[in-house]
């Protein structure tokens, strides 16, 4: 078990490197799929299965086709793959890394004085959905309406004059 | 059944928090901005679902959850959002909307 969290975070943190380097739009975003599913697997190994199955149906699945289906929309060429190349130049990239890998950094110091082991158990959908449905159902009503109105919102903004 | 460091999770999260937003500052392509900012929502995600596993409570998978809901309604808007930019300007080089005034 153990070893499958590294394995998976190694594959994350490879495959979402990949997709911020990519000049392809549909292959950085099949490297966020595997990303996303990577993160799907560790999940599962940190106990919350319910969170697992959400994130392969909901991110790597729903999401991610909505991404793919703005791109058959826009309908980019090689043109633009060839601009991408220009616009990773080093001179655009390396100030920005440098800031977020200090702060990078400062989290990992910050984190490292964490010592703490935790044993995974089980949180299964029963607890999480007795919540959702209990003390939490403010929430998800508060849910229903943010998505509600990302749905007018698309519709309106997507719209044709 | 063996143990994870608590931080060894914290630390992942950051990781890809500071990838996606590199992304986010470097990339100039609107589409890979957007997603750039999913992999953050997803960083952020993850760490609330180690501070789940480290306590034994479904309230980081809730939270989970409603980081889910935000992402999806973010992603429409946002796609809407793409779409008429490149109806407008014909490209997706976020630098022309520099240009916008008012």
């Amino acid at each position: 078990m153990i070893a499958l969290f590294y394995i998976a975070g190694a594959i994350a943190v490879i495959a979402t490197v990949a997709v911020i380097l990519q000049t392809n739009i549909v292959h950085g975003l099949l490297y966020l799929i595997l990303s996303l599913l990577a993160v799907a697997v560790i999940f599962y190994v940190l106990g919350a299965p319910f969170a697992a199955v959400l994130e392969a149906i909901v991110y790597a699945g729903a999401i991610m086709v909505l991404f793919l289906f703005v791109i058959m929309m826009l309908n980019l060429g090689q043109h633009t793959r060839d601009q991408e190349r220009d616009w990773l130049s080093p001179r655009g990239w390396i100030a920005p890394s440098i800031m977020a890998a200090i702060l990078l950094g400062q989290l990992l110091t910050v984190l490292s004085s964490i010592d703490y082991d935790l044993v995974p158990e089980q949180v299964g959908v029963m607890e999480v959905s007795a919540l959702l449905f209990g003390p939490y159902v403010l929430a998800v009503e508060l849910a229903s309406i943010l998505l509600l109105a990302g749905l007018v919102a698309a519709y309106h903004l997507a719209k044709t004059k | 059944m063996e143990s994870i460091p608590v931080e060894h999770g914290l630390i992942l999260a950051a990781i890809l928090f500071s990838i996606g937003l590199i992304g986010v500052l470097t990339r100039r392509n609107i589409v890979f901005v957007l997603m750039s900012l999913e992999i953050m929502l997803n960083a952020g995600g993850l760490a609330f679902i180690v501070g789940a596993a480290r306590w034994g409570h479904a309230e980081g998978q809730i939270m989970f959850l409603m980081i889910l809901t935000l992402a999806a309604a973010e992603v429409a808007v946002g796609l809407g959002l793409i779409i008429q930019m490149f109806r407008r300007y014909k490209t997706v080089d976020i630098n022309v909307l520099s240009e916008m005034k008012g």
